[in-house]
């Protein structure tokens, strides 16, 4: 009986699961969420006529392709944070890009060695804090260790993505020494273990429970446009205008590469090209408020909500350098424990 | 005791076949399914890469680590075992309003991930869930620094959190025992003036400790392989260290060696059930045994009884569900019903039924070899072949990702070499290389519920078939097949659900262009609007009720 089932099973499945082939086509291996990309990729298809198949991977998309190997049907890698597009690099899956339409659009600085990566917005890590019981409206990182903060200081785990980038930023400016003491102090001034996501210690300044929180910029315009409990988190907070002492915002990227075996290399540059049109700028950075890389989008949602942000000079190389010591720093503080 | 469950050593000569040649094979074949993604964890430990960045693990990872894990273990196997024996003990002893019910109520919370479960409670507990709000109504306090409210969002939280959905594991398998205590020794007990107490303490709990190592072995692993909850409840256990090292320090072979001291414990903690287990072994005598009546509860006593069964179903299914139902209803995200959503549940479905299938026909086969043969190294097998559970589903994934990715280029190569024409990977590409990782992850419950199955069986049954003359395929068709059937369907029911809930290795080894309910609820989650993920997150829990309450339909007629 179970060979029965599982025959038909294989012969249900076979139609179910097989993936489309199509002429006109791209493969897009992504670790951003579907959801986010859904408009600008139906978009292209409506524009160009080529389908595109995705699949959203996390953390494994880098072995994924590098496994897969020369048969490999990846095309396009769409990543998130420098340290993950620098281990795609790293890995050696990625390409040169290649296109002087592209150049032109994205400044060097935000591409990768050889065109291997391509910017295709900006986000920053920047402080909030409660609107009703903190009365300033500029900080500085460094500031957030001040001991005034004891007790009210939430973050997110510090092994997180989004915080080792930040405290590898932090090491390329004061230091390993100077680092271990931030994130001795930081840790002290924590209300509570961190953990959770980055929207929770929004929620926990409404609650009461810490008045000053580190916190990605996107987040803070989802929820300014949530239609539900998320507003009066929005409500709650204030973002500061936040830099280094020594310079500026710490900003991360979300990038664009092109897979090294990528069977439809053609028309993954298309997409490529086509992510870093206005249009597409304004649908793919507008719909999760991120700032567009692309300079004629001029007031993107991100920018008319938070304002301009200038980006720290630490080139985005130097960090994924650093992330590995900043990782080490993390755990001797005991900062997540 | 010999009179009413005969008690056998394993090591018993009794009278055995050399197995067929297709069973050993199916032996080995699931042992190495199994050994492969183990192996590739081994040598990835045994880089170069991997010796510099050990001591800094030793030093400020694992000591830490291993502690959380430690006290996450104690903590969920204690409230678990607290809650599935004493529940079980209850349904199967006692007769008390809602006891026909909690029987089958008592399972559903296994429909239920982890993951999702730890992201209702810290919504449900939160600031502004129901009950912190309902809270504030009533005192016109105004935030957190007018009172104190406990966080979920730490170790004993997540002992909690955990433990209410993983007790079905042990009440399942418990109960089962329970039930099967025949009446002869139960009234010679109560005769000899033995009270209720005593008859738990000195009756019922040792006779139910295999069924206890058996499931608390279960939700053991499933606590130690977590990697969602853990995570989301800030606990920082060594599953989620293996995944930092992984991802933050990009060392693979860093990741690598946390999870090799992970299967040291789990070794550890499989070495210790067999001990648990002893050398008893509780086979039904070849005559059905006649069962207790219950006896009948009033009063408090009654309160009681339907109290305490009820708190963890009200803990593990009722409030998660309704949460559920709630979210998707006042989200309105009924409207959201799509045809990709209803493609990801059939995705689902078809991924879990086919790896269950699989699982179970594997599973059996492994089962009839040990049982059946007289070399040792089919017992080993067995062994080998039930390890993928203790590997968290993300090393499994990874550690399967390199075969399954070689082969897949081998065929491709041969055919462009052959045909003319690239065919694409193929097993990655046509979701085989998931209901693989599925099989190799869940094959354990297959074979365990085969196992347990077949230990029911007195061998003198296989010993009188013999000497009457029956062959193999005989004794396992005519008179193992109708005994074990409700012991395998248990376990088919279990691997399904088990898929169903599957995240890290879905999420890594799926085809383009393939979601299943998991993936959606994860892709929502990962950008910080769980609730928008509650519709696929419901469809799982539902996907799942109706095989947990076959399941608990199922052991109950074995009663």
């Amino acid at each position: 009986m179970i060979g029965k089932i599982h025959l038909h099973a294989l012969a249900l499945s076979s139609c179910l699961l097989a993936a489309p082939a199509m002429a006109q086509s791209v493969n897009l291996y992504t670790t951003r969420e579907p959801n986010l990309l859904n408009p600008v990729l139906e978009a292209f298809t409506k524009d160009t006529g080529i389908k595109v198949n995705a699949i959203f991977l996390k953390d494994g998309l880098q072995e994924r392709i590098r496994t897969e190997g020369a048969n490999s049907p990846a095309d396009v890698m769409l990543l998130v944070d420098v340290g993950e597009i620098n281990a795609a690099l790293d890995a050696g899956i990625t390409q040169p890009v290649k296109s002087a339409a592209i150049d032109k659009i994205v400044p060097a600085q935000l591409r990768g060695p050889d065109d291997n990566w391509i910017t295709l917005t900006k986000r920053a890590r920047i402080v909030i804090v409660s609107k009703d019981r903190v009365k300033q409206d500029a900080i500085t990182y460094e500031d957030l260790a001040d001991p005034k903060w004891k007790g009210k200081f939430c973050i997110r785990a510090g092994q997180h993505p989004y915080n080792n980038a930040f405290f590898a930023a932090y090491l390329a400016h004061h230091g390993a020494e100077k680092t271990e003491a931030y994130l001795k102090a930081l840790k002290a001034n924590t209300a509570r273990k961190p953990g959770g996501g980055d929207r929770d210690v929004a929620r926990d300044i409404l609650s009461g429970q810490c008045d000053i929180a580190l916190i990605n910029t996107y987040y803070i315009g989802l929820m300014s446009q949530a239609k539900n409990e998320q507003k009066s988190w929005y409500d709650a907070i204030k973002p500061l205008k936040t830099s280094f002492a020594d310079g500026g915002t710490h900003v991360n990227v979300s990038a664009a590469a092109i897979a090294r075996n990528a069977p439809n290399r053609e028309n993954a540059v298309k997409l490529i090209e086509y992510m870093l049109t206005p249009k597409a700028q304004e649908l793919y950075g507008d719909g999760n408020f991120e700032f567009p890389v692309n300079a004629e989008v001029k007031d993107s949602a991100a920018v008319k909500l938070l304002g301009n942000v200038t980006p720290d000079k630490t080139p985005l190389s130097d960090i994924a350098r650093n992330r590995k010591a900043a990782a080490d720093l993390v755990d001797k503080a005991g900062f997540d424990n | 005791m010999s009179v009413a469950a005969t008690a056998h050593s394993p090591r018993r000569p009794s009278l055995r076949w050399r197995p067929s040649t297709r069973l050993a094979w199916a032996s080995l074949l699931g042992a190495a399914l199994v050994a492969t993604p183990l192996l590739a964890l081994a040598v990835t430990a045994a880089s170069r890469q991997a010796a510099e960045i050990w001591p800094h693990l030793a030093a400020s990872v694992i000591p830490q680590a291993l502690g959380d894990t430690l006290l996450l273990l104690l903590g969920v196997g204690g409230l678990s075992a607290l809650a599935g024996v004493a529940t079980a003990w209850l349904v199967t002893q006692y007769e008390f309003p809602g006891r026909r019910a909690f029987e089958w109520l008592l399972v559903l919370p296994l429909a239920i991930p982890t993951y999702i479960v730890a992201y209702i409670y810290v919504e449900f507990l939160g600031f502004q869930g129901p009950f912190q709000a309902g809270l504030r109504a009533l005192t016109g306090w105004r935030s957190l620094r007018d009172y104190w409210f406990p966080d979920p969002r730490n170790l004993s939280g997540a002992i909690c959190i955990m433990a209410a959905v993983l007790y079905p594991y042990v009440y399942l398998s418990v109960r089962a025992l329970f039930g099967l205590q025949s009446a002869t020794i139960v009234e010679a007990a109560r005769t000899l003036g033995a009270s209720r107490r005593r008859l738990f303490w000195r009756i019922g709990l040792p006779m139910a400790r295999p069924a206890l190592a058996a499931g608390l072995t279960l939700v053991l692993l499933e606590t130690l392989n977590d990697i969602g909850a853990t995570e989301y409840l800030g606990v920082r256990s060594l599953t989620l260290s293996i995944y930092t090292t992984w991802v933050n320090r990009g060392s693979l072979p860093g990741a690598a060696q946390i999870a090799c001291v992970m299967l040291a414990l789990v070794l550890f903690l499989i070495v210790a059930e067999r001990r648990l287990r002893g050398q008893r072994r509780f086979a039904l005598p070849v005559r059905q045994p006649r069962h207790v009546g219950r006896i009948r509860l009033r009063g408090r006593a009654a309160l009681t009884a339907s109290l305490a069964c009820a708190l963890p179903v009200l803990a593990g299914a009722a409030l998660p569900i309704g949460f559920l139902v709630v979210e998707v209803l006042s989200r309105d995200l009924l409207a959201g019903v799509d045809t990709a959503l209803l493609q990801s549940l059939a995705n689902a479905l078809l991924l879990a039924g086919l790896a269950s299938a699989l699982a179970i026909a594997l599973g059996l086969a492994i089962a009839i070899a040990a049982r059946l043969g007289r070399e040792p190294w089919l017992n080993l097998a067995s062994r080998a072949a039930s390890l993928g559970y203790a590997v968290p589903g993300t090393v499994l994934a990874l550690g399967l990702l390199v075969p399954l990715a070689a082969i897949d280029n081998m065929i491709a190569d041969a055919a462009k070499a052959w045909l003319g024409r690239n065919p694409g990977l193929l097993l990655i590409g046509s979701g085989a290389a998931l209901v693989i990782a599925y099989v190799v992850r869940f094959l354990s419950i297959a074979i365990s519920g085969s196992e347990s199955g077949f230990s029911r069986i007195s061998p003198r049954i296989d010993d009188a078939a013999r000497l009457l003359g029956a062959g193999a395929p005989e004794l396992v068709g005519r008179l193992h097949w109708p005994l074990i059937r409700p012991a395998i369907a248990a376990a088919a029911l279990l691997v399904f659900v088990d898929c169903l809930k599957e995240l890290p290795a879905t999420l890594l080894l799926r085809p383009l262009n393939v979601d299943t309910l998991a993936t959606i609820v994860y892709g929502h989650a990962s950008r910080g609007s769980f609730e928008d993920g509650a519709l696929a997150g419901l469809l799982i829990v539902l996907a799942g009720l109706y095989p947990a309450i076959m399941l608990a339909r199922a052991g109950g007629k074995a009663n």
